[in-house]
């Protein structure tokens, strides 16, 4: 799949000497859905905004279908939507005065089938005449999504879209990101709900202090990091492993009543069958079996976690 | 170039200015027949011609002026200010327009709409002082360029200001005084010699001159000065303007 945005060799220095992004590589393939994780201030933003020609970046290039987002920033600018983290929004515009404002903004003409159309997609329609400081948080959203779209864009940002919006709209808002991907829309979203990432994106980027982590197929992400452990409860506690057990990568919880066998999920053999076939051999009896599996959220975390001991052991020795 | 931007932005600013016609019109138009009737009735038939003109109707081109320079400030200051008080102002600059556009489409509105103003105040002051216009041309140059600059202007101090105080402070501050001294109420041979001296450092002083002349054809001034010097603030309004976007100057991080 040919990528539709590339970012290369990005960095962002704030004029405060903040260094918000640190040579980010990137590219996001045409029709995807890209989540990109990070903590507060990670950068996250900061990324979005250059792309979309808010922030000057102090070093990189960004194309966009093949357009550089500088010198033809015309052409970059009109296959993109963005819907900003924050509600901003004026104030005493109508709904229906705003969308077409964007729509005309991004040098489209007017089209007013198409954005009725938008409006009733997004539960806006009757509200069309309502001024914007008249609505409640949930609906400035959904506008900020119409503004967004009314120019047809080929690329939709989304930065933190569900942050703070209840849970009809969010079901909503996925269902709307769904809708968009399958009529051939691009769509980056940055998101603090990882389960919502681990549903919906096909690929992740995770972003700390300005650095991109990782970038992988989600897929292959979870079975690259995602570990499985088999939690062997005993009948009866037990304050050592038996000789014969040591040989597995097995733990004896504090209270000796569990055994916790940590295997590679995606191993042919995972040596499942030895490991309860000695059990038996020792005399162990059990009482129960289960299995976790690790989720998105372990993965980030552990990522984002040993991102941060690094950044702070360079400090210390600085 | 993105001829639909450039219009949803002019049609949003007018649009403003419509839906509170009233405070847009009243406001100036008010404040006009108030002079009026202070300069222009109580105290002016006190007070001798000045250069051949009855006072009362000497001061109308500088009370078209002093609305003019506040008016074309003001709306174009809010107008740029406001999206970026409320943070909307993102739109815009991810939009594909260029930075040339983006003034068109504000400053254009907000001159359109002080030379509509500048236009009422001419016609409310038609209702006072029997008002003829020497050089009708000259007279809509000096209206239309001064509308512009001050637009531009305007514009500047919008995106300059980061809070409304430094919203107000340029124009209470500097514009006023310099429109109250610079000769919308007096001629400036009034004044003593030194006094006169030090006035022509005031570029106000030039363009009531100016627009003074193209009705009565009587000038503190030469016109071609006058001419030159709203010229030359609108250049260097142009050339700060270019600056700010060259160099992102409180237009982008």
């Amino acid at each position: 799949m040919k990528s539709i945005v590339s970012i290369q060799d990005l960095s962002k220095t704030y004029d405060s000497g903040f260094r918000a992004l640190k040579s980010i590589n990137l590219d996001i393939k045409d029709g995807e859905i890209f989540a990109l994780l990070g903590p507060n201030g990670a950068g996250k933003t900061t990324l979005i905004s250059i792309i979309c020609g808010i922030v000057t970046a102090s070093q990189g290039t960004v194309t966009v279908n093949g357009f550089d987002n500088i010198t033809a920033y015309r052409q970059t600018r009109e296959l993109i939507g963005l819907v900003p983290q924050e509600l901003t929004l004026g104030a005493f515009e109508t709904v229906w005065n705003t969308i077409r404002f964007s729509r005309g903004l991004f040098g489209k003409k007017k089209d007013n089938t198409y954005l009725e159309q938008l409006l009733k997609d997004l539960s806006l329609f009757d509200k069309k005449d309502s001024e914007l400081r008249e609505l409640s948080g949930g609906m400035k959203r959904r506008v900020l999504i119409a503004k967004a779209l009314s120019h047809q864009p080929k690329i939709i940002f989304l930065d933190e879209p569900t942050a703070g919006v209840d849970v009809e709209l969010r079901k909503d808002m996925w269902n709307i990101v769904r809708r968009l991907r399958d009529s051939g829309v691009t769509i980056i979203l940055t998101t603090h709900y990882i389960e919502e990432a681990e549903e919906i994106a096909d690929r992740i980027g995770i972003i700390s202090n300005g650095e991109l982590l990782l970038v992988e197929d989600k897929r292959t992400l979870m079975h690259n990091l995602g570990k499985k452990q088999l939690i062997i409860e005993l009948k009866e506690s037990v304050s050592s492993l038996q000789q014969e057990l040591t040989d597995y990568d097995l733990v004896l919880s504090e209270e000796g009543d569990q055994l916790i066998y940590t295997y590679d999920s995606m191993s042919d053999n995972a040596g499942i069958t030895d490991l309860l076939q000695t059990i038996k051999m020792v005399g162990l009896e059990l009482k129960d079996l289960h299995i976790n599996k690790s989720s998105l959220e372990d993965i980030f975390v552990d990522l984002v976690k040993e991102d941060q001991m690094r950044t702070e052991r360079v400090e210390v020795k600085v | 170039m993105n001829i639909q931007g450039i219009k949803v932005i002019y049609y949003q600013e007018m649009l403003r200015a419509w839906e509170t016609l009233f405070q847009t019109l009243a406001s100036p138009v008010i404040s006009t027949c108030l002079y009026f009737i202070v300069f222009g009735s109580a105290i002016g038939s006190r007070i001798q011609s000045i250069d051949g003109v009855s006072y009362g109707l000497f001061i109308v081109p500088g009370l078209t002026m002093l609305s003019l320079l506040t008016q074309s400030i003001a709306n174009a200051s809010f107008g740029i200010f406001f999206p970026k008080f409320t943070g909307s102002i993102y739109e815009i600059h991810s939009a594909p327009i260029s930075f040339f556009e983006i003034i068109i489409g504000f400053v254009g509105a907000a001159a359109s709409k002080s030379l509509i103003i500048g236009i009422v105040i001419l016609i409310t002051a038609s209702f006072f002082v029997d008002l003829q216009i020497a050089h009708p041309i000259w007279m809509a140059t000096f209206l239309i360029l001064t509308c512009i600059s001050f637009s531009l202007f305007g514009f500047i101090i919008g995106l300059w200001a980061n809070d409304f105080e430094k919203l107000q402070v340029i124009p209470l501050l500097v514009i006023t005084p310099l429109v109250f001294l610079g000769g919308s109420f007096y001629s400036i041979n009034m004044l003593p010699p030194f006094w006169q001296t030090v006035t022509l450092f005031n570029p106000v002083v030039y363009l009531i001159s100016g627009f003074r002349w193209s009705f009565f054809e009587v000038s503190d001034v030469s016109v071609g000065v006058s001419l030159a010097v709203i010229l030359g603030f609108l250049f260097v309004c142009i050339a700060i303007v270019g600056w700010m976007f060259k160099t992102g100057y409180r237009v982008k991080q």
